[in-house]
């Protein structure tokens, strides 16, 4: 294993990759293959197409839209509006945790509607079966809201969502609403987050003016409760002091997002799949947002403070800090126990929009270094920061995603804190509406690869030798043959919570059994073993 | 409850499935194609496709499913696939080399109406494709059928694609698995050499979707039937398929193409159904069944006379695939259980009469159906309406089995909550004794569980 004080130059390795490709591949993916550099500004090429063939992590907008951001909402009947398999494969299986207050409540995560497109309907058209879907699925369930998702045939035969949705709300006296979220919009699944914080933001958000009871309101952005992560954050956030009007997404429901412009603070966590949440709330509401991280214990206490400085209050301020000690106490116990035995071990981090960044802090909390990250479907300003935002070209693939046009809201609109108020935080180092991005974690000669392909992985992974590999479900077991244990960070491999305090102490318990464990050890049998022996013992009788 | 919202109260649905009991066409595809070793399976399509079957098969087997996908965008949905699978052709073969790419179309590419003949004869012309390679496809409109269906056209495409009549005549019998698992098919090898018989088995992917802890990740794994066998099977004596809806249209395709007659047999699930897949083999071969397969079949069959009195009459819900569905429904009855609601999402006229004609008068108002809008929201719903003792499928069926606090066996796909089904066959003699075993365990566990304490029984 290498020393992680002096990383080994991975400037030959990414030569040696490249050279395996054909010339066109390799000028195009030498450019989302970066070795760090913190002294001279670094850019990266992302969010760009993947290679066909070049086999990818990334799925599609329509993942990203239904499955990612709207999934996880309970209370509305997502309708999938194609042939079946989008429907089935997204039933479920990203793990979002949602507790209705009681038995008797809304909960349809547990299902999956589709309207099962056949032949015939590919052919004339499928409107008057999603028509049917929608009022089937009134008729038995009589939900509050039904929204609709449009998969890949549906923008090339031309049924319109939109208007069924429309006619279909007028007629039922509930909120229809649709997504054309095929899933060859965009390059990867954030072409489908963007579409859905359009959707919620058009059709949900600020249609319920009540003014909540409470003081320093938030809302919570960009979670999406996979493993309870959500329930840590919610327990957190209340004894802080804090009222959350809304969870875009995780736990919540369709009232809270109705009233969520009613907050005087959006917290972004995964900034990838919300940020245009929270910016259009800003310029619509006058709601101002933090870039906050609660995955690590260091980074939530960070986090805390960050917001309770904004809210500027005695009390509150008093209040996180008394939190931040009682919990970081249980914290500390178990990293003493933790750390020693996972100090100096080397992780690699190929996951999400946000998560490879973010996970770097609970490693970095373990003492251990992470030696290569990218992220699966981020653009330039998740790895460089906001700064590059006016840089970035619109090309072709980002342009057929709508941008919404969004005004201050004549009645609505009132700036939480005035442009000095800001200016002032500012310069205190608040960071308010910014973020840094991944590379600025990433120390000298780091690699970041954006949209790793399975070839690059395998050959990093023999390059790195790394003790844990972090990834997704697809990547998992390919990782693990190698005999490297891999962590899945969409699906927590069914654990959790890792966000917030207990969190942390969850992945630091999980984080030490994997890169500790003896199981690996059985792989060699003991004939295959260097300079084994066969010996002959015989048990005296 | 988990499905709180389900009613008892049976509305006819036409446009809304709840809960489906099947998925799409092109994953049966990619799972095929993973039987042929040395093959990358790839989807023609947007990436999205791809990456929920990777995913859904992953979860199944808890093993690296490689796979590529020609990334469809706007524009090529626009103006048609064929520069972006050109590309992946070359990028495969460059990067990832393999002996075979195995192409499937998705719902995308099939509504542009991509030809995919046409294309990958460009491929060839073009150079694209190394010497003594191979690019196959099938077509697997996702609204059409199921993921059965895919499975079925991507078994056909083998023989399309490689079967051969040499004029050689070749003392071997074809074998045609419907979609089992990979411990089912190393267990059809294994009956057919216990029976002395040479056999291609198509396709096969034990030792590719079951491969054992190395330490070192093998990109092709060393199973899966090899291109010499594909290309043999057309001078085999026979071939013997194994599930109508799997395997019928690439055994008459074998027929019509190289005239190797088939037999057509339930899959061998379930004492019947693996009598007469033995009896076929012996014939077919013209070999006597050695008395070792009639030993496993005593044992199994002892297991079913020592333990009957747990199945009788027992009322068992099953939800699933046709092929799976038929054999398991006629084990059930065997064993005098009452399967009395049969389910499933793969579309067919011949399934219903088929379940109808095992079941006669020893379960006559059996709900059967299958195709549009059967599914496990209908299922739960007849569950509600007739409460079972057993209920039987995927994963899936976990939600209903707790909220009606049913015994629950995993049999089917996907099954993502327990390992099992990879590694330990159903089908054969084998099989049988695996399904006893877990049946049993499922139905005395519940007795254990709600015995009162006088008359908790150590015996059982």
């Amino acid at each position: 294993m290498m020393d992680h004080d002096t990383l080994q130059d991975p400037l030959a390795i990414k030569e040696e990759i490249l050279s395996k490709y054909p010339p066109k591949v390799a000028r195009k993916r030498s450019k989302s293959i970066v070795v760090r550099d913190p002294e001279n500004e670094q850019k990266i090429q992302a969010n760009v197409r993947t290679i066909p063939g070049i086999i990818t992590q990334r799925g599609c907008a329509y993942a990203g839209c239904k499955g990612v951001v709207l999934g996880p909402t309970r209370d509305i009947i997502n309708i999938t509006h194609g042939p079946i398999g989008c429907g089935f494969y997204s039933w479920l299986t990203r793990r979002n945790q949602t507790k209705p207050p009681g038995n008797e409540d809304e909960n349809f995560m547990t299902y999956c509607f589709s309207t099962d497109m056949q032949d015939s309907n590919i052919v004339f058209g499928g409107e008057k079966k999603l028509r049917e879907a929608i009022q089937e699925a009134y008729d038995l369930f009589k939900p509050r809201a039904i929204s609709v998702f449009s998969t890949c045939p549906i923008g090339l035969i031309g049924d319109d969502v939109h208007a069924v949705a429309r006619e279909m709300k007028e007629k039922l006296g509930i909120n229809v609403f649709a997504f054309s979220c095929e899933g060859y919009k965009g390059v990867s699944q954030s072409a489908g987050h963007h579409i859905a914080n359009n959707g919620l933001f058009k059709h949900v958000v600020g249609l319920d003016d009540t003014v909540k009871e409470g003081d320093f309101k938030i809302n919570m952005l960009g979670e999406y409760n996979i493993g309870g992560d959500a329930f840590e954050l919610e327990r957190i956030l209340e004894l802080a002091g804090f009222t959350l009007i809304s969870t875009f997404s995780g736990n919540s429901d369709m009232g809270r997002f109705a009233n969520s412009h009613t907050a005087d603070l959006n917290v972004i966590m995964c900034h990838r799949s919300i940020n245009y949440m929270a910016e259009m709330m800003e310029t619509k509401f006058g709601i101002p947002w933090l870039k906050v991280n609660f995955t690590g214990a260091k980074a939530t206490a960070k986090s805390l403070r960050k917001m309770a400085r904004y809210f500027g209050d005695k009390k509150l301020i008093n209040r996180v800090e008394k939190l931040i000690k009682d919990e970081m106490a249980a914290v500390n116990e178990v990293l003493r126990e933790t750390k020693p035995r996972c100090e100096g071990k080397l992780a690699m981090l190929f996951v999400g929009g946000s998560r490879a960044h973010h996970y770097q802090e609970l490693f970095n909390e373990l003492g251990m270094k992470t030696v290569c990250a990218g992220y699966e479907f981020g653009h330039r300003d998740d790895y460089e920061g906001r700064e590059v935002l006016p840089d970035i070209k619109i090309d072709a693939d980002s342009r057929n995603i709508e941008e919404l046009f969004v005004e201050k809201d004549d009645k609505r609109y009132r700036p939480r804190k005035s442009a000095e108020e800001i200016r002032s935080l500012k310069k205190k180092g608040l960071e308010i509406g910014e973020y840094d991005g991944l590379m600025a974690e990433m120390g000298k000669q780091s690699l970041v690869v954006d949209d790793i392909s399975h070839y690059e992985t395998e050959k990093l992974i023999e390059f790195y030798k790394p003790h844990i590999f972090c990834a997704g479900i697809k990547e998992k077991y390919v990782v693990q043959k190698m005999g490297v244990p891999l962590k899945q960070l969409h699906s927590y491999d069914y654990g959790g919570p890792y966000a917030g305090f207990r969190g942390a102490i969850n992945f630091y318990l999980e984080i030490d059994r994997m890169v500790n464990t003896r199981i690996w050890d059985l792989i060699i049998p003991p004939w295959e073993k260097n300079g084994a022996e066969i010996t002959a013992e015989y048990v005296s009788l | 409850m988990l499905l709180r919202h389900t009613p008892s109260e049976i509305k006819e649905r036409k446009a809304l499935t709840i809960n489906p009991a099947k998925t799409c066409q092109p994953i049966g595809a990619m799972y095929a194609a993973l039987g042929i070793h040395g093959c990358l399976p790839h989807s023609h399509g947007s990436q999205g496709c791809c990456a929920y079957h990777r995913s859904t098969l992953t979860r199944h087997y808890k093993e690296p499913i490689m796979a590529a996908t020609s990334s469809f965008t706007e524009g090529a949905s626009v103006f048609g696939g064929q520069a972006n699978l050109l590309q992946a052709i070359n990028n495969m073969f460059t990067v990832y080399a393999p002996e075979v790419i195995a192409i499937h179309t998705t719902c995308l590419s099939e509504t542009i109406g991509d030809d995919i003949n046409q294309i990958i004869r460009k491929a060839y012309d073009d150079g694209k494709v190394p010497e003594g390679k191979h690019v196959i496809h099938c077509n697997t409109p996702s609204y059409v059928g199921s993921h059965v269906t895919g499975y079925a056209n991507m078994v056909a495409g083998m023989v399309k694609y490689f079967s051969e009549s040499t004029g050689r005549y070749r003392d071997q019998i074809n074998i045609i698995p419907g979609w089992v698992e990979p411990s089912d098919m190393r267990e059809i090898k294994r009956i057919a050499k216990e029976m002395g018989v040479k056999a291609v088995l198509f396709p096969d992917t034990s030792d590719v979707l079951d491969a054992p802890q190395r330490g070192k990740h093998m990109f092709y794994p060393e199973g899966g039937v090899t291109i010499p066998d594909l290309k043999s099977t057309g001078d085999s004596k026979l071939t013997i398929a194994l599930g109508p809806f799997g395997t019928e249209s690439a055994a008459a395709l074998l027929d019509s193409k190289c005239k190797v007659k088939y037999e057509l047999l339930d899959l061998p699930i379930g004492i019947s159904a693996t009598d007469r897949f033995i009896s076929g083999l012996s014939r077919a071969a013209c070999v006597e069944v050695p008395t070792s397969i009639t030993a496993e079949r005593g044992r199994a069959v002892d297991i079913i006379t020592d333990m009957q009195q747990y199945f009788y009459n027992k009322k068992v819900a099953l939800f699933g695939d046709p092929d799976q569905l038929t054999a398991l429904t006629e084990f059930l009855v065997d064993l005098e259980m009452k399967p009395i609601h049969i389910i499933s999402g793969t579309p067919g006229k011949q399934f219903e009469p088929r379940i109808r004609n095992i079941l006669k008068d020893k379960v006559p108002n059996a709900n059967v159906r299958n195709g549009a809008n059967a599914d496990l929201f209908l299922l739960h719903q007849l569950i509600k309406n007739e409460p079972v003792d057993l209920l039987i499928g995927n994963t899936y069926g976990k939600y209903i089995a707790r909220d009606e606090d049913i015994p629950f066996v995993r049999m089917g796909f996907p099954i993502m909550d327990r390992i099992g089904h990879s590694y330990f066959p159903t089908v054969g003699y084998a099989g049988v004794m695996r399904l006893l075993e877990i049946m049993l365990s499922a139905l005395l566990d519940r007795q254990d569980r709600d015995a009162p304490e006088e008359s908790f029984e150590l015996v059982m």
